[in-house]
């Protein structure tokens, strides 16, 4: 079994928007056709994307947080949006897992969209089939390309490296130690649809230090200045001792 | 959710076919036992399934305007064994078919005794018909319910009483209208199915109260907090990830303001239920066919208020991602 599949580090991304627009010109310069846009460089710009990123901000200020959240399909391994299908264009690849539409089947009657608690998929208005993130299926086997290449379009733009691409079934993957290591976790699994992109939780160092060791507790004379010291060639308290 | 013209149209017409149909073959049965007197066959059975074959045809069309690409339309007949949408494309055929058959058997009274018994009763073919016909009515409620109530996640509609709405509200409206056309064509049948009208619609009234009441109490399991898997309970969207809006938050919003949508509540439980009654009353006790379309029509005009209501309250997890619309 192979699951291909995002790894998302919160802790890394700064929201860029790279992933959002090599995903947009990759896939739009596709054979599956264009990504119509509507009013581009007008007041209300609108079009399709496969992949958003949103901002959060979390906390009361002075103690907020900007939190950057990439958000394309997440490629569920029991993936709602499939059966509903009427004509079986939205379909689950059995070979690696991914998610597809088939546009020449799909007649656009937006039932997978209402059947994805993501939002992942998008109604195209031009071509009237719906859309979503292919994993850049057509770049990922292409032998033509070099293998270091054969990447999702977005993995390849993140100037943070904060998104990983690999197989999620494969427990040595880069991406499964990520999600095993890192605390990866799936968006709203309470809904059973086992997504199989995860996210990695932004993850915070913090320095605890204790009262003692600020001060001295060997210190018999509690005095800063005066350092414990014996003969100069005597061990001194260092080389017995850790702190 | 948007609500969608193309498909409140779809089944509330569709609903008034199928009750329609659901009416003529009740009262062919009951005269088939002796307890109604039977009727003309042409000018009331034939007349009556071509005017259910007509609002079906209505439907059949108004879903057209739902697709993207509806010259592809028959592939949704393929994936019948998962998708209840692909069922529902199969099932309307099938009840216009079954609707269809009974009504040209009746209009050109091609019909035969398949047997009788020594009381009288006497069953026809066309009676077989249509029974065959109310199976697949029945089918075909199931699956235009079940294409709501199968999403689990749109909780408002993922519950037995979306079935049980579809089903009664439809052939509540079905038989209203079957009230104003038996007093046109078949006066001894009005107060049957004006009484069945009525009662049908008071059922609708208490399935329908007990979904609002449901709705309105619903505890919704998605979170912003499992949305984005951030636990802390301050969290606030700053960017939607588009200027201009995009599908997402198109299709999910119905964009109306909260006293508009108590409005159209308080106007469909108005108009679909205590208003057809008195109608229905009223007609039926000074013999006015007029008084009775009104009841039909007061009543359409109210489920579709009802189904615009269906989608407006139905709350996408997804709208948790667009925070600010």
């Amino acid at each position: 079994m192979t699951q291909l599949a995002l790894v998302i580090d919160l802790n890394v991304c700064v929201g860029c928007s790279a992933c959002v627009t090599s995903c947009k010109e990759w896939n739009t310069s596709g054979p599956a056709g264009f990504m119509s846009d509507d009013n581009p460089y007008q007041a209300e710009p609108t079009g399709t994307f496969f992949n958003r990123v949103q901002t959060y901000e979390v906390g009361c200020f002075p103690n907020t947080e900007t939190i950057h959240f990439p958000k394309s399909c997440l490629h569920c391994e029991d993936a709602p949006c499939v059966p509903v299908c009427p004509t079986g264009a939205s379909y689950k690849r059995e070979e690696d897992g991914i998610v597809l539409v088939d546009y020449d089947k799909c007649i656009g009657c937006k039932y997978c969209s209402w059947a994805c608690p993501y939002g992942a998929r998008e109604f195209d208005e031009h071509q009237k089939v719906m859309k979503k993130c292919t994993l850049c299926v057509d770049r990922i086997y292409d032998e033509s390309l070099p293998e270091s290449e054969r990447k999702p379009a977005c993995v390849l733009s993140c100037p943070t490296s904060a998104r990983l691409f690999g197989d999620v079934e494969d427990p040595e993957s880069e991406v499964s130690v990520a999600i095993r290591e890192e605390g990866g976790y799936p968006l709203m699994p309470e809904w059973g649809t086992k997504p199989s992109n995860h996210y990695l939780p932004r993850r915070k160092q913090h320095l605890h230090i204790h009262e003692d060791e600020l001060i001295r507790a060997d210190n018999p004379l509690k005095k800063e200045e005066r350092q414990p010291s014996g003969p100069v060639d005597a061990p001194t308290l260092d080389d017995s001792t850790s702190w | 959710m948007h609500p969608a013209f193309s498909v409140i149209f779809l089944t509330t017409l569709i609903g008034v076919g199928q009750g329609m149909f659901l009416a003529l073959f009740t009262g062919q049965s009951y005269a088939a036992a002796h307890f109604l007197p039977a009727q003309d066959s042409t000018g009331f059975f034939g007349i009556g399934s071509l005017i259910a074959l007509l609002f079906l045809v209505a439907g059949l069309v108004a879903s057209v305007f739902h697709l993207g690409r509806p010259e592809r339309a028959w592939r949704a007949a393929t994936k019948w064994r998962t998708s209840w949408l692909s069922r529902e494309v199969i099932a309307l055929p099938m009840v216009m078919f079954f609707v269809f058959v009974y009504g040209v058997m009746h209009f050109m009274e091609w019909d035969m005794v398949i047997f009788s018994t020594s009381t009288g009763v006497t069953f026809k073919l066309s009676l077989l018909v249509g029974a065959l016909g109310s199976l697949a009515v029945f089918t075909l409620f199931l699956c235009t319910a079940m294409i709501y109530a199968a999403i689990k996640f749109l909780q408002e509609w993922a519950s037995p009483l979306t079935i049980v709405n579809y089903l009664l509200l439809g052939t509540a409206s079905g038989f209203t209208l079957a009230t104003a056309f038996s007093m046109y064509t078949a006066p001894d049948l009005v107060e049957f199915y004006g009484v069945w009208a009525i009662i049908i619609t008071i059922m609708a009234f208490v399935s329908r109260s007990a979904s609002l009441i449901r709705n309105s109490r619903i505890k919704f399991k998605s979170t912003i907090q499992s949305a984005i898997g951030v636990r802390h309970n301050q969290i606030v969207q700053k960017a939607q990830g588009a200027m201009g809006g995009s599908y997402n938050t198109r299709e999910y919003f119905h964009g109306k303001q909260a006293l508009f949508l108590k409005s159209i509540k308080w106007l469909f439980m108005v108009l679909v239920f205590p208003l057809p009654i008195i109608l229905l009353s009223a007609g039926m006790s000074s013999s006015n066919a007029e008084v009775l379309l009104v009841a039909f029509v007061v009543q359409y005009v109210g489920l579709m208020a009802e189904r615009w209501f269906f989608f407006a309250q139905a709350n996408h997890p997804q709208n948790i991602y667009y925070q600010t619309v």
